[in-house]
């Protein structure tokens, strides 16, 4: 921010948030599957002001083939954003340090419940791209990235969807904002495979006690449950409501 | 799969001389042109522009960046194109390749020649202008990406709103004004298969077509042109497409606002 040091805002007055959200109350998301044509499976979120296209390709090939497993698909994930996702200056071309290590741990999640010993040689590809950011798209992403992979068909043993919980100004709250995240005390991404009750993506800086982190696993399994709906919906819509055309329609 | 392609060259070539597209469309017919512009909020400029099955979206950021040196009072103009993997089967992760950069230079050149955006206007201070990054992101891939493209970027582009600057730096969130443009640029792509021409080559066409040519055009002037592939065009060719480009060009124009 051109090298100063912004004013941290007042995050918590009168039993409100920053934008009038209670602390366990989530942001708008709206779920959109099936947007896109070439891809196997798609899906477009809208996660407060995130806006995030996810799109998957699989089970095929696996190239290079020493990349193949005898046993299994190999799964693989790109989490990019957009040079113009960002209210700040325009990004940088190419994978940065912090899309690589998102990649990862997104890429890793999915390993657990994509049931990938049913293709063996082959590859799942996920890709995410982030086209407006607001704080908390790793786990929009998770969640798009879900929709779109049972869109695609790929056979899973839940869908997984992600939530973030904060501690601002001393208080527990779920989902925080990218002014949330910048001035509080701590962030924790968590995805949940709702079913079985495991976590499979967990994050985590900040400061938080022993019963702060307790109020955040319980605050953001009651939000993963909203969230899972949202999910399910989107899916369900693609066959009750078939459309004509796959198009991304924004806003 | 250069047989495939073979194969549809001579598919395509007897359709095409029925008049019709295998799609149905006349020859000079473009597909169904969706365009929405304002679709994001972070950025100072966006679009969304679908031809067909093909999606393109455009971004505009501003940056302050130092001029060239042999155009000090001017700003800076930057395209750049992503063909993103999860557009298509054919697009893979990595940096820019031939197609993606052939795509950029191309939107690039029509706007840049027909001097639609007044790059004077981008100066701050001495050794500070203003840089507009325009960033194409194609999400779906059905040919004729280069239309789209220019669509999406021209409609980003009217969409545009300047930032406000304040002692050379530029205040994130605030806004001073529209981007002012002096014309709408379109862009006509042809493809060609022996001797037929046609509009708006699809995905299928431009894998068994021998060449395109692309036409930049305001209202009056050809503002940018490229030809791609390895067949080739007769002088009358260029002359009849370019009558056509600008005749669809009026159409195109009308769904810009």
């Amino acid at each position: 921010m051109n090298g100063e040091v912004a004013k941290a805002p007042e995050l918590y007055k009168d039993g409100r948030r920053l934008d009038g959200r209670a602390l366990d109350e989530l942001r708008p998301i709206k779920i959109e599957a099936r947007v896109l044509n070439d891809a196997d499976g798609s899906a477009y979120i809208e996660w407060g002001k995130n806006k995030i296209l996810a799109g998957v390709y699989g089970p095929s090939e696996c190239i290079p083939r020493h990349d193949q497993s005898l046993y299994r698909s190999v799964i693989r994930c790109r989490y990019n954003m957009a040079p113009f996702s960002g209210l700040e200056e325009h990004g940088k071309g190419g994978p940065s340090r912090r899309s690589k290590e998102l990649s990862k741990v997104i890429k890793e999640a999915f390993e657990n419940v994509i049931i990938s010993e049913n293709f063996p040689k082959t590859q799942i590809e996920i890709f995410v791209e982030v086209l407006q950011s607001d704080g908390g798209t790793r786990c929009a992403a998770l969640t798009a990235a879900a929709v779109a992979l049972a869109d695609a068909g790929i056979p899973m043993k839940d869908l997984i969807c992600a939530v973030a919980v904060g501690k601002i100004a001393g208080h527990m709250a779920v989902d925080p904002s990218k002014e949330e995240d910048n001035f509080g005390e701590s962030d924790m991404p968590i995805a949940f495979s709702l079913r079985t009750g495991e976590i499979l993506l967990f994050q985590m800086d900040g400061l938080l006690t022993k019963e702060e982190l307790a109020k955040g696993f319980s605050l953001a399994r009651a939000a993963a449950e909203k969230i899972h709906k949202i999910q399910v919906d989107a899916i369900k819509k693609v066959y009750t409501e078939p459309k004509e055309e796959r198009l991304l329609l924004i806003k | 799969m250069e047989f495939i392609n073979e194969i549809k060259r001579d598919v395509l070539s007897s359709v095409l001389k029925t008049g019709r597209r295998a799609d149905n469309r006349g020859r000079y017919d473009y597909r169904k042109i969706v365009i929405q512009p304002e679709i994001l909020q972070n950025a100072e400029g966006s679009a969304l522009a679908a031809i067909g099955k093909s999606q393109v979206m455009a971004g505009v950021k501003f940056d302050v960046a130092a001029p060239f040196p042999d155009r000090p009072t001017e700003g800076v103009l930057s395209t750049s194109a992503d063909l993103l993997p999860l557009a298509s089967d054919l697009f893979e992760a990595g940096p820019p390749g031939d197609d993606a950069i052939e795509l950029a230079r191309v939107v690039d050149r029509g706007i840049r020649s027909s001097g639609t955006i007044d790059l004077n206007s981008f100066y701050l201070e001495e050794g500070k202008v203003l840089a507009l990054y325009l960033d194409i992101y194609v999400l779906d891939h059905d040919g004729n990406l280069i239309d789209a493209s220019a669509l999406a970027a021209m409609s980003a582009l009217l969409s545009t709103r300047m930032p406000k600057v304040e002692d050379g730096k530029i205040i994130r969130g605030e806004y001073a004004g529209k981007l002012q443009l002096k014309e709408k640029v379109v862009s006509c792509t042809f493809g060609k298969i022996g001797e037929q021409t046609f509009l708006d080559p699809s995905l299928d066409e431009e894998k068994g077509m021998d060449c395109r040519l692309t036409l930049s055009t305001t209202s009056t002037h050809l503002c940018a042109a490229q030809k791609g592939g390895w067949g080739s065009f007769s002088e009358r060719d260029i002359m009849e497409l370019l009558d056509i480009s600008f005749e669809k060009g009026k159409e195109l124009r009308a769904m810009l606002k």
